[in-house]
């Protein structure tokens, strides 16, 4: 195992915004792992409950659209039900003929006084997005906080 | 890439390859060195690349590395043949700032400042996670993105005559909310009269300087010590969900190969995608001033409430730093309507122009930039120069210059709070990494933000406010 395969993400210098670079086993690991770096600018998820399930359907027409499309869901779910995620599972990325499908379950908690997010999250954006697939599998973002 | 200093302040690009039209950088030494350290400038050229630019591209004091557009960006396109881009907007979509003064001096609100600030806490919903006061249906929503402030007004938030003292009147006309996404709308519904959270704060000011006295006298502002409130927001998760939506339709209907930045994806002004996001934008951009309204609102009904009365408490200004819209502009000697960008950019315009209220109109507008979280803040006057030198624009605030992470790392919420508390600024905050990130070592000077705006003349200084009380998100 390499290095960076030892860590799930890994926060790099970014004057405005937030970069970090996730790791996985497979691209379904690091797009997990993408998801868990998003919401540690928000909240520590290990203190969130995990009473909620909410099931996720995303498409792209690259991986690059499916991971936007993916992280993007996290912040529709907190503004639209105060929905505060705790882990992702049954996380599945399929091809079809010229789009790709992603399908996972996130579990969480609606917010309340005693989660107390610390930071926002505004955007995901395709400033510097790479994905990488040859020899390992690393995705890199930077959001507009 | 060649760097071409024209004078002090003023730098250039040179057209070279895809550009079609020079960059000019308004900056200082000092400034250039932070610019230089990210990728600003690579930004601004990439800019001057887009179909139907017009005369150049600008990067006003506050420039740094946005996402496609740099921060502190302004372009002008033709309407025939140019384009409209979300990321020349920004995610924040009119995120702006709103300026009330006061008759209160620093005497009077002194040994009630910890109450107010309490008290307005309390009536002003804020940080991450959390729904606003209002249960709103969706079509209540569309109607508040149709008109705006007006919105507001017509339900008990604030009076008429803050409308006039609202950049566009506090309505953009192009606004059709039938063009929002589900998702739009549904991030918008909770959300409607919050604050929000990151970079935005309210604050109470105090003037600390006045360096035009009639023009402040035109604002509203006439001695040292007199208290400003300050509201620094946007259109939240609505604004934020149109900025991806498009950029997303944007891509599906273009493709992005041939751009330098997967951001930098624009359509036609003509087409109908273009003109989708523009109503689309407009209607965020009305979200966004009803917000501030009705903030603006329980702001004086706590004044009146702690401190016997609002009286006097009428709007400066209110102004948006991310938006595109058509104006008149004089482009090479001709005067034509263009699609201008203006993206962590204000508008700036001198005296004259029609777009300002009559009130303002000898003088120029106000212009409010926003310090970073216990320094200092300005108002400054539009210019007629600016028309010339910037498309009629200038800073927005201070610009960062270290990431929020490195920020953590070298500050602690708490230690941030006993400095400013030591020089008499209160804070209150949803939470204390916020308040870490947000130090102010991790923000440029925007003392010489607005040094080099008023040296150059696209933004003439007239006042300076410092904090006495401060919210954040």
């Amino acid at each position: 195992m390499s290095q960076d395969q030892k860590k799930k993400y890994q926060f790099l210098e970014h004057t405005a915004d937030a970069k970090f670079q996730a790791f996985g086993h497979s691209l379904e690991e690091a797009f997990v792992n993408a998801v868990y770096a998003t919401v540690s600018l928000m909240w520590d998820r290990e203190k969130i409950g995990r009473k909620i399930q909410q099931p996720v359907r995303v498409k792209g027409r690259d991986l690059e659209q499916l991971l936007m499309n993916f992280l993007e869901e996290i912040l529709y779910l907190l503004d639209s039900r105060m929905f505060l995620l705790h882990s992702v599972e049954k996380m599945k990325i399929l091809r079809e003929t010229d789009i790709y499908v992603l399908d996972a379950q996130f579990l969480g908690d609606i917010n309340e006084k005693r989660y107390r997010p610390h930071g926002d999250v505004k955007a995901i954006t395709y400033n510097e997005m790479e994905i990488h697939t040859n020899d390992r599998f690393m995705v890199q973002v930077v959001v507009d906080v | 890439m060649e760097l071409k200093r024209i004078n002090v302040y003023t730098y250039q690009i040179l057209k070279h390859g895809n550009m079609k039209v020079p960059t000019v950088i308004y900056t200082s030494s000092k400034l250039l060195e932070s610019i230089k350290r990210d990728r600003t400038l690579e930004q601004a050229r990439n800019v001057a690349c887009l179909p139907g630019i017009q005369k150049m591209a600008y990067v006003m004091p506050d420039g740094h590395q946005g996402y496609g557009f740099p921060i502190g960006g302004v372009a002008a396109f033709d309407l025939d043949e140019g384009i409209i881009s979300p990321g020349g907007v920004g995610y924040d979509i009119n995120c702006g700032v709103r300026l009330l003064k006061t008759d209160f001096m620093e005497k009077d609100v002194e040994a009630k400042r910890t109450e107010l600030l309490a008290q307005i806490f309390r009536s002003v919903p804020a940080g991450v996670g959390k729904g606003g006061k209002l249960r709103l249906s969706r079509r209540v929503l569309e109607e508040v993105c149709l008109k705006g402030a007006e919105w507001a007004v017509e339900n008990g938030y604030g009076a008429r005559r803050d409308l006039e003292r609202t950049e566009e009147y506090g309505r953009m006309k192009s606004a059709d909310p039938s063009y929002l996404s589900k998702r739009a709308i549904d991030r918008g519904v909770p959300q409607l009269g919050t604050l929000g959270a990151g970079n935005h704060f309210l604050e109470i000011q105090k003037v600390d300087e006045i360096y035009d006295p009639e023009i402040a006298g035109v604002f509203g502002i006439h001695s040292l010590g007199q208290i400003l409130v300050m509201i620094h927001c946007g259109s939240r998760g609505l604004g934020h969900q149109v900025a991806s939506d498009y950029i997303r339709a944007m891509e599906n209907r273009f493709r992005t190969s041939g751009l330098p930045d997967r951001e930098l994806i624009n359509a036609p002004i003509r087409s109908e995608m273009g003109q989708q996001y523009y109503k689309s934008m407009s209607a965020a951009v009305n979200f966004a001033f009803a917000n501030r309204q009705m903030i603006a609102h329980w702001v004086r009904d706590v004044f009146k409430k702690i401190m016997g009365s609002s009286e006097g408490m009428d709007q400066v200004y209110d102004v948006c730093h991310n938006v595109a819209k058509f104006e008149k502009h004089d482009i090479n000697g001709e005067e034509k309507e263009v699609c201008i960008h203006r993206k962590g950019a204000t508008r700036s315009f001198g005296p004259g122009r029609k777009e300002i209220p009559e009130v303002y109109r000898s003088v120029g507008q106000p212009v409010i930039i926003p310090g970073s979280m216990g320094t200092a803040s300005y108002v400054l006057a539009g210019t007629r120069q600016a028309e010339q030198l910037s498309f009629g624009s200038t800073a927005h605030g201070a610009g960062r210059m270290m990431s929020r992470h490195e920020a953590r790392r070298r500050f602690r919420g708490e230690q941030i709070k006993q400095d400013l508390a030591e020089k008499g600024i209160e804070l209150q905050s949803t939470s204390w990494r916020g308040i870490a990130e947000e130090a102010p070592q991790a923000y440029k000077d925007v003392d010489e933000v607005v040094k080099v705006s008023h040296e150059v003349g696209i933004g003439r200084l007239v006042v300076r406010v410092v904090p006495v009380s401060v919210m954040k998100g």
